[in-house]
């Protein structure tokens, strides 16, 4: 098992003819991923690496039969009505790769997928891997690469970071510790899939055994995992390191969700409520590999 | 998030009909007294900055007269509150207090969606707010006047005073989600003591995603900032708003530095992987002159012009690039804007380079190539070396480095006996010199170009595509013409690209 994303799937792309809607087209389908179908306005009949494409997510699915998951590539002020597209067309998990989308827009997102029972990762989220299976969005760029970096085991990885998601996982093979499914939650303030509920698919995922958690500043992700863990709603160990220990309050680094507003989402705060809770915190980023083999091994 | 200031967000306030007090923008003190004799005294003078604590170091005085509102003012203007200097006061009318209250909207990550807060006590002063009562509003219902007054209730408030209170938040929200405001804060509505509502003072932050559908704001940089924005932040933000292509993010963090102080130009990639890298120079007894970020797979120009912006900074000792060191994107891309920037300005200042990740070897090659020739040392490392360990790399470099005096000459401007060109999309120029592109048995540039959209005609490189196609976007950017030229041609390319404010 894995979370998200396996071989069975079967894949949407909408805005299959951009730049970079081919380029992870490509790595999709080269790693393992059924990519069945490609949506873009005005592009319909065409084919984007003998991926079909329609003008619309309704026509996608109307030919080629049901779709379990549409990855958007689209530039942000176009994601709103393309999200809401794959909604009604009933696709029950959406992947939004692009930055920059306007919060409110996020929160329409949200609001039309709650009614319709749809998951979403992102926005800006490099996507998710479950090492050789599939990948959704551009997880390691090439599938070569994916497939030479990332190993298959018994640990699924949580990040607010998309370059951090491929950096853990990858030292994590690099010390023969592999991964049932690694998320990038989206480094964003609003995200449709945060840490606690990817922490609870793999409270499910019987091939995980242990989670690693990259969390950062700002959002309060991180202090509701540490209740879940409190709650006993999680009870796989849970490796946590966070981010973010030098910034500055009101100034964000990059990713819209790593501010700390009003004192709330700071640094010390996170890690306080983890370690309470009985998570393994993680001081320096170089032990992780570490601290996770020693604590697979305790189990 | 975008702030405004108080007397923006009360023109927005306004605009939707909420009751602000009569009052005037100032920026010298004898406005501010022409402002007084128009409004009529008591006046508050309120100094316009993004700090929570005006009221505390000084910036909020009350005047009886316009002479005693000009000495105000004249103390006021040009002190430094927080790291912002005041340019303008808000001079306005002084209310009579019967009651103050609190009420903001934000957007809350845990429910997900607008929350609306309330409390019976505000003012200056009630910053913490434990106390107040939170309802979450349907994001496409909106907030409706009866949801409101149910919140008013449970807070012990009835009757007339109710329905207007209801009335103002209804309002207010409305303000928030027509803005698209990520927090909007009314702190105090103050009830006067003839029974009337005023905003009496308010903080709107404006998503920055959403600044682009908001012109009538006229932010100029749409993000926050600790400190005002500098004249290279707004060069920056210039690129990155007029290049859609993966990210682009820089702040200006340090400006009061000198040669031998350790401060480092940081070129980050990606949000976590740029904290850590920053966290591991800090660890190295650095300080850290910007932050910067080009992420999301850009192009070979974009990072070029981060570059050029970072190397404009002329007291740093040390160039820093580092991300996640397992980047997704197309690390090629980051040498070539690299290489291109350093060799432009000559570097004469060490330079670790981490460019781990998707195409590692490619891009780090390019790195040692064309830089052997500078007089510093470049380092390029890949994915199996640590932020840590290069920034120990780079704490070598600066201390062991003796600059010569003699810097290099950059690079002059060729003058294309022959020369063949076209337009990029971001108003660059690439210019072929076919005097020389004769000479050249390798043709690499055809080869090389990363579209492929360059081909041959009786021997030359031209074009494979129009001219309006190359300008449109076809043309990537990707720099490898005029880099491989320089390795294997004839040095025949040149691509100018510039950078508004900075050349």
């Amino acid at each position: 098992m894995a979370i998200l994303i396996d071989e069975t799937k079967r894949v949407l792309v909408q805005g299959i003819t951009g730049r970079e809607g081919r380029a992870r087209t490509r790595l999709m389908k080269e790693f393992g991923t059924q990519v069945v179908a490609g949506c873009t306005p005005g592009k319909g009949g065409e084919d984007v690496l003998d991926v079909p494409v329609f003008n619309t997510v309704e026509e996608a699915v109307e030919q080629v039969g049901p779709i379990d998951v549409s990855v958007l590539f689209v530039p942000a002020p176009l994601v709103k009505n393309a999200a809401l597209e794959s909604i009604d067309a009933g696709i029950p998990l959406l992947v939004i790769v692009p930055d920059r989308v306007p919060v409110w827009d996020v929160l329409e997102i949200s609001h039309s997928a709650k009614e319709k029972g749809v998951q979403f990762l992102g926005p800006n989220t490099l996507g998710v891997l479950s090492p050789q299976r599939a990948v959704l969005g551009m997880m390691g760029g090439r599938a070569e690469n994916a497939r030479q970096w990332f190993k298959r085991g018994p640990v699924g990885l949580s990040s607010r970071s998309g370059g951090i998601t491929s950096s853990i996982a990858y030292y994590l093979s690099q010390a023969d510790i592999g991964l049932s499914t690694q998320v990038h939650v989206g480094g964003d303030s609003v995200v449709g899939l945060p840490h606690p509920e990817i922490m609870l698919m793999f409270e499910e995922d019987p091939e995980t055994k242990v989670i690693v958690l990259f969390g950062e500043i700002g959002t309060s992700q991180e202090e509701r995992v540490a209740e879940m863990i409190q709650t006993g709603e999680i009870t796989k160990p849970v490796v946590a390191f966070i981010g973010g220990k030098a910034a500055k309050e009101g100034t964000r680094f990059s990713h819209a969700g790593a501010i700390i507003e009003g004192g709330r989402g700071t640094h010390a705060g996170k890690v306080a409520a983890l370690r309470e809770a009985g998570a393994h915190i993680v001081d320096s980023f170089d032990q992780i590999p570490e601290v996770t083999k020693t604590v697979l091994n305790g189990l | 998030m975008a702030r405004l200031f108080e007397h923006q967000g009360k023109t927005l306030l306004k605009e939707k009909g909420i009751p602000i007090p009569k009052g005037m923008i100032a920026n010298s003190p004898s406005e501010a007294r022409r402002a007084a004799e128009q409004i009529g005294c008591p006046v508050v003078i309120k100094a316009q900055v993004w700090s929570t604590s005006r009221a505390a170091s000084g910036g909020i005085a009350f005047a009886d007269s316009p002479h005693d509102t000009e000495k105000q003012a004249e103390k006021i203007l040009g002190q430094k509150i927080g790291q912002f200097v005041v340019e303008t006061v808000l001079v306005e009318e002084e209310l009579s207090i019967r009651q103050e209250f609190y009420a903001s909207i934000l957007i809350h990550d845990r429910v997900p969606g607008p929350v609306l807060l309330f409390n019976v006590q505000g003012g200056s002063g009630v910053e913490d707010q434990a106390g107040a009562l939170s309802m979450d509003i349907d994001v496409i219902k909106g907030l409706c006047p009866s949801e409101a007054a149910d919140l008013l209730q449970k807070a012990g408030i009835s009757d007339s005073l109710q329905s207007k209170l209801s009335d103002l938040l209804v309002r207010l929200y409305q303000t928030a989600r027509v803005h698209e405001a990520r927090s909007a804060e009314i702190n105090p509505i103050i009830l006067t003591t003839d029974g009337e509502l005023y905003a009496a003072d308010c903080r709107i932050a404006i998503d920055d995603y959403a600044v682009f559908r908001h012109p009538e704001l006229g932010i100029e940089i749409a993000r926050e900032l600790s400190n005002p924005p500098t004249q290279l932040d707004k060069i920056a933000h210039d690129v990155e708003f007029h290049d859609y292509r993966g990210t682009f993010y820089f702040i200006q963090l340090e400006q009061d530095f000198h040669k031998g102080e350790s401060v480092i130009g940081f070129h980050g990639a990606g949000g976590g992987g740029s904290m850590m890298s920053m966290d591991a120079l800090l660890a190295e007894g650095f300080r850290i002159a910007n932050f910067c970020d080009t992420s999301g797979n850009p192009p070979a120009s974009k990072v070029y012009r981060a570059a050029k912006i970072i190397l404009s900074q002329p007291g740093i000792d040390g160039y820093f690039a580092s991300g996640s060191g397992v980047a997704s994107q197309e690390q090629v891309h980051s040498a070539r804007g690299l290489v291109k920037a350093f060799r432009e300005v000559g570097l004469d200042i060490p330079a670790v380079i981490r460019l781990g990740g998707n195409m590692e070897d490619e891009a780090v090659e390019i790195l040692y190539y064309f830089t052997q020739d500078l007089s510093t040392p470049v380092e390029g490392y890949k994915r199996d070396d640590p932020a840590s360990f290069c920034a120990k790399r780079l704490r070598a470099l600066v201390d062991g480095h003796h600059p010569f005096k003699i810097k290099e000459e950059p690079k002059s401007a060729m003058f294309p006996e022959k020369p063949y060109q076209f337009r990029t999309v971001t108003k660059g120029t690439v210019v072929f010199d076919h005097a020389l592109c004769v000479q050249c048995e390798s043709k690499i540039c055809v080869e090389a170009c990363g579209p492929n959209i360059l081909k041959l005609e009786e021997g030359l490189p031209v074009l494979a595509i129009s001219q309006e196609e190359a300008a449109k976007g076809k043309c990537t950017e990707c720099l490898a013409c005029e880099q491989e030229c320089l390795r294997y041609g004839k040095d025949a390319a040149q691509i100018t690209l510039p950078i508004p404010g900075l050349d």
